[in-house]
């Protein structure tokens, strides 16, 4: 089964609730992990699994043979991301803007176009003990965060749990991350900025068709709001975590809740037992 | 006039309570909510919109079933797996145009996106330019530019002194377009290895596109001894932590009520972020509040 933690809002939690599922998990079960915040990946803070394979994620873009080129300007033409322009009978190419189509390289008369991988990011695995942690982590300076989550997507192993870590926010980082997953779990908090990013991201999982529930972080501080909306919209609330200093203590030091509280453990198990029958019961309304 | 763009890499760390509080102290601004995919600034200034306008970017593929000789050419080229039994999957597919270029039959056309919205709102602090990104669309790069275009704009027609921008999280394309050509970035971290770790990248970022940075330690007195370690790594690095801000229930109970934390309270946190400003628009009027490597 594959659940994706995302929040629509930054900080809310999802970093420690999805280490906290993957390891409470992994005492019975393999177990992926999969860090698809590339932009900021960290759940490696928090479960330490010596790196053993990295690889490159790599975009074709595209390498023009100035010999054939006759600089008719098609490639130009038909790129729909101004990543090459014909400029006084010279190809200029942007890599950082290139999405790696491959439009200009197959439409070329001359046959001029070639492709060459340019390094956007790496994807880094790691195993200790039934866990395995998958993470993506985009180059600094470089746009395009999609490729690199899909790549990191490829090692998901259908016989294991896995758990997907989310980028904040509800544009293409996210859907590519939460895509395909059976279930998605949300992540918040009790405040206005929790409850309006909340409603983001449910939209997003209902335009995806995927089933999902909330897990209400910092409960103590701010306001009922949040219960209310998922009440009118039917979203099971699925466990709530308090606002607590050892809790936020632990946080900081990168030390895994369930670690560091391991009477927690049961809960994110029985939370795991919820999304399986949320799940098995197919796209909630 | 200067541009300032708060920035953390990680979300959650409070780059929205310190703009909005920003909003209240400083004079003649103009804002910017550069986090368009999950804008919560508005929750806080309760904008009028004056004007309003769509955000048309980019393009998706349509098969016209009629035409469509099923010939696979399409599904076979595609490079984002968009394409499966002679259907477009909309949110996959990234407006190429590949498909369309090479379908035999000319049975596949491209159509624009409207991607979204954008806002030039009254609030009580002034002007807000601000934005929505459609649920799941791309290109939020591209809005967030156009957020900071207008801006400028009203900058110049109000001849306002500053331009506030509240950034995305991340350091990818949305991060991107909020920081490049800014006059600084104020990045705010809290005293966590992720905020710690976060932080260096996107310090990592200000320094590839050459924007000159100032740290703000949020919710400081969490873990001392990780707002230590960032005094020190700021210190190593040639950048000034120009406030710590204790932690205090004040910040979340303000955003219940919908205010800047500044206006809500006058306690330490209120002080301190008042003095991050007069650090922030000191060093934006040029004259510099205090040595740049403090």
């Amino acid at each position: 089964m594959v659940i994706s933690v995302a929040s629509g809002k930054g900080g809310t939690g999802k970093t420690l609730v999805a280490v906290s599922l993957a390891l409470s998990l992994c005492d019975e079960r393999q177990v992926q992990l999969l860090d698809c915040d590339v932009e900021e990946p960290n759940d490696h803070i928090f479960v330490h699994s010596a790196t053993s394979q990295t690889e490159p994620v790599l975009i074709p873009v595209p390498k023009v043979d100035e010999t054939r080129c006759t600089c008719c300007g098609k490639c130009a033409e038909v790129c729909a991301y101004n990543a090459i322009a014909v400029i006084k009978q010279k190809v200029l190419v942007f890599p950082e803007l290139c999405h790696g189509c491959g439009a200009c390289s197959y439409l070329c008369p001359e046959s001029a176009i070639a492709e060459e991988g340019k390094e956007i990011g790496v994807v880094e695995r790691g195993e200790s003990g039934n866990m395995e942690l998958i993470q993506g982590r985009l180059v600094i300076g470089e746009l395009m965060a999609p490729p690199i989550i899909r790549q990191v997507k490829k090692h998901i192993n259908p016989a294991s749990e896995v758990i997907i870590d989310v980028p904040p926010g509800t544009s293409c980082p996210v859907v590519e991350a939460v895509k395909a997953s059976d279930f998605c779990l949300l992540v918040t908090e009790p405040t206005p900025f929790g409850l309006n990013d909340l409603s983001l991201a449910v939209e997003v999982v209902r335009k995806l068709q995927i089933p999902c529930g909330v897990v209400i972080n910092r409960v103590g501080v701010g306001d009922k709001k949040i219960e209310d909306y998922c009440d009118e919209e039917g979203i099971s609330i699925l466990l709530k975590i308090p606002l607590d200093k050892k809790i936020a203590m632990l946080y900081s030091n990168g030390i895994p809740l369930v670690e560091g509280m391991p009477e927690w453990r049961n809960a994110f198990v029985e939370l795991f037992e919820d999304i399986k029958q949320i799940a098995s019961a197919g796209v909630a309304k | 006039m200067g541009e300032v763009v708060v920035l953390s890499g990680k979300g959650g760390t409070g780059k929205t309570s310190i703009v909005a509080s920003f909003a209240a102290l400083a004079q003649s601004k103009v804002l910017a909510d550069c986090d368009v995919d999950a804008a919560d600034l508005y929750l806080l200034l309760r904008p009028q919109v004056k004007k309003q306008d769509e955000f048309w970017s980019g393009q998706a593929a349509f098969i016209d079933k009629e035409k469509c000789t099923e010939c696979g050419l399409c599904q076979e080229l595609c490079r984002f797996g968009a394409i499966e039994d002679y259907r477009v999957d909309q949110v996959s597919c990234e407006g190429c145009g590949l498909c369309s270029q090479v379908c035999p039959v000319g049975a596949i056309t491209m159509q624009p996106c409207m991607a979204g919205h954008w806002f030039i709102s009254d609030t009580r602090y002034g002007t807000l330019v601000h934005a929505r990104l459609g649920i799941a669309q791309e290109n939020s790069g591209k809005l967030v530019t156009l957020v900071r275009n207008n801006a400028k704009l009203v900058a110049e027609q109000q001849q306002l002194d500053y331009i506030v921008s509240d950034g995305p999280p991340g350091i990818g394309c949305p991060a991107i377009a909020s920081l490049s050509g800014a006059s600084m970035a104020l990045l705010v971290t809290e005293p966590t290895l992720s905020g710690i770790h976060d932080l260096e990248r996107v310090l990592g970022l200000c320094r590839y596109f050459g924007i000159p940075a100032l740290v703000c330690i949020n919710k400081y007195d969490l873990n001392e001894e990780n707002s230590r370690h960032i005094e020190n790594y700021c210190h190593d690095q040639g950048i000034e932590v120009a406030a710590k801000v204790p932690f205090d229930n004040v910040v979340t109970e303000a955003i219940v009520h919908g205010l800047p934390v500044v206006e809500y309270s006058g306690n330490k946190v209120a002080q301190k972020i008042g003095e991050l400003w007069e650090i922030v628009s000191g060093k934006l009027d040029g004259t510099g509040g205090r040595d740049a490597n403090l």
